[in-house]
């Protein structure tokens, strides 16, 4: 019997190694767990069905030697990753019949190394949500209390590595998207600098905000998945070529934080006396905890719900019932293509084109979308000028702890602001990561969150290694 | 601020059939938005200032291109209406 409750990638590369399972018999396990818990937490969207296929494959690469991080390691891939062959609808009606005919990059690296593929998870709808409830496919539930919400957008990869169903998942980071379920559902979750993991194959949001992110247990499990797929990409305009990857080799030692940011309101209390507690003992392993003053980043949400609606309006503009997808008959072109989006795309994704569509529209641009691109270069100079004096920046993760099912779903501002923290990393660009921090009183996780200069995921992965054990 | 005529002509726009009883509740949620979002239309700077970014060259080269055809049946796979390689789609003109 695998000890599925404490494995990670690193035990199970010891024991796969040295024969003490096969990667069959690990898949085997992760699919047990999901026939016996799927049906309530609605994690999986698809389990596929050669799983034991690719796992004996797996195996033999080991048998023969041919050994990486990741040979035989079950992953679970939120759905708007494409996977040749496979179908991803990105939680939406409008591709539900989609299957894509290329493999993302991040798909073929880890197909290269033989990684075990569990299936396609929930989320909201084209990434367009913060509690995974927006997706045509049904909720997805918290594993650690099922009144609640697991997060989004990428809920569905968080759920499934938390209720044990896959040892590790990717999902994909707009402005949160990862950090924040991981928060929710207490798990280790890593936005990468933008640039470092290639875009090619993820069904863009907000081409500009946009990365692959990872979901695992330990610290330890996020710097061996980040590493396996940090590279440059022909086929990805905005990946960071190898030249440009300087990477800084000294050890963070100083801690900014952005205090008026934290005092705006709408922080639980109990996160921000959890917060205080992890500062207390970072400063007494040694580090130094300093004040900063950033203005600027109270305007980060409302920036970012300008910026990524108007990439929304455009990006989406490709689902006209005609390339691909669900159509709708009409009478004539026009009609297909309003009947076709009309039916396909559900309220929220509906809503965030409207409001791209009225930004980006003659007369509004300048005053909302140049406005907006003019501060978030504000925003990332002034971050840029506090890691002068700082190596990390720290804030809670989110505001509040795993909110109940079908809250803030009539009140659209109110499921934007539980992404508060997380939209200064998108908006710079830089690497952030989300680390349990402890439990609330009423038994749910709290998360502690770090932002590292550009390309400097290594201070993350260093200070992340201690404050698990802290 | 934004009215019913506005939510027609956005749906228009963005090629989006609304239905009657949708158009106030998104007029709801658009205001509730545009209340939130107008922080940023509030804050007084003169964008002329924006200085561009380093600019370079991300296209790849145009080099060996890929025969004729080999993808075609492919992604016509996912059309919803194709004749002789060809995605189909109503008359235009």
């Amino acid at each position: 019997m695998i000890n599925l409750k404490d494995i990670t990638i690193s035990k199970a590369r010891i024991s796969l190694d040295s024969k003490e399972f096969s990667a069959r018999e690990l898949a085997q396990a992760y699919l047990d767990v999901i026939k016996e818990k799927n049906t309530e937490i609605n994690a999986y969207l698809e389990v596929f069905g050669d799983v034991l296929e690719q796992a004996d494959n797996a195996d033999k690469m080991i048998s023969e030697g041919k050994i990486f991080p990741l040979t035989g390691i079950p992953f679970a891939f939120k759905d708007n990753i494409l996977i040749e062959g496979r179908h991803a609808s990105a939680g939406s009606k409008i591709l539900e019949n989609y299957v894509a005919s290329y493999d993302a990059t991040v798909i073929k690296l880890l197909k290269d190394q033989g990684a075990v593929f569990l299936g396609r998870t929930n989320m909201d709808e084209f990434a367009m949500g913060s509690s995974t409830q927006t997706s045509a496919y049904g909720i997805t539930k918290n594993p650690v209390d099922i009144t609640r919400v697991p997060g989004g957008s990428s809920g569905g990869s968080a759920a499934a590595v938390a209720s044990g169903m896959t040892l590790v998942a990717l999902g994909t980071e707009t402005c949160g998207s990862v950090r924040q379920p991981a928060s929710f559902c207490g798990l280790v979750g890593l936005k990468p600098t933008y640039g470092a993991l290639s875009r090619y194959g993820l069904m863009a949001m907000g081409n500009s905000l946009d990365q692959p992110a990872p979901f695992t247990k330990t610290v330890i499990d996020s710097e061996i998945i980040f590493k396996t797929l940090s590279e440059y990409d022909l086929m990805d305009s905005t990946s960071m070529p190898e030249n440009m990857r300087v990477v800084d080799n000294k050890k963070p030692k100083k801690i900014g934080v952005p205090r008026s940011f934290l005092n705006q309101g709408g922080v639980d209390t109990e996160v921000l006396a959890n917060f205080e507690q992890s500062l207390e003992k970072l400063k007494n392993i040694g580090y130094e905890i300093v004040d900063i003053d950033l203005p600027i980043l109270e305007y980060s949400l409302a920036v970012y719900y300008i910026i990524m609606p108007a990439e929304v309006s455009t990006n989406l503009s490709r689902f006209d019932g005609i390339r691909y997808g669900y159509s709708a008959d009409g009478k004539d072109l026009m009609e297909v293509y309003m009947k076709s989006r009309g039916q396909g795309f559900g309220k929220e994704v509906r809503r965030r084109i409207m409001l791209g569509t009225y930004i980006l529209s003659h007369g509004y641009y300048d005053a909302y979308y140049n406005k907006a691109v003019f501060l978030r270069d504000k925003i990332t100079k002034d971050i840029d000028e506090a890691f002068k004096n700082v190596d990390l920046i720290a804030t809670p993760t989110t505001p509040t702890t795993a909110f109940k099912i079908g809250e803030k779903m009539d009140d659209p501002v109110a499921m934007y602001l539980s992404d508060i923290f997380s939209a200064p990393a998108n908006l710079s660009g830089c690497p952030s990561i989300a680390i349990p921090s402890g439990i609330s009183s009423d038994g749910l996780p709290l998360s502690f969150q770090f932002v590292a200069p550009r390309l400097c995921e290594d201070f993350l992965f260093d200070i992340g290694k201690k404050f698990e054990t802290m | 601020m934004v009215n019913i005529q506005d939510v027609e002509k956005l749906a228009q726009l963005a090629r989006i059939d609304i239905s009657e009883g949708e158009k106030e509740e998104l007029l709801k949620d658009l205001r509730g938005i545009l209340d939130y979002i107008d922080q940023v239309r509030a804050v007084s700077v003169d964008i002329g200032e924006r200085e561009a970014g380093e600019v370079r060259n991300v296209m790849r080269e145009d080099a060996n291109p890929h025969e004729s055809g080999v993808y075609t049946e492919k992604i016509l796979a996912s059309a919803p209406a194709t004749e002789n390689g060809y995605v189909k789609v109503k008359q235009i003109l």
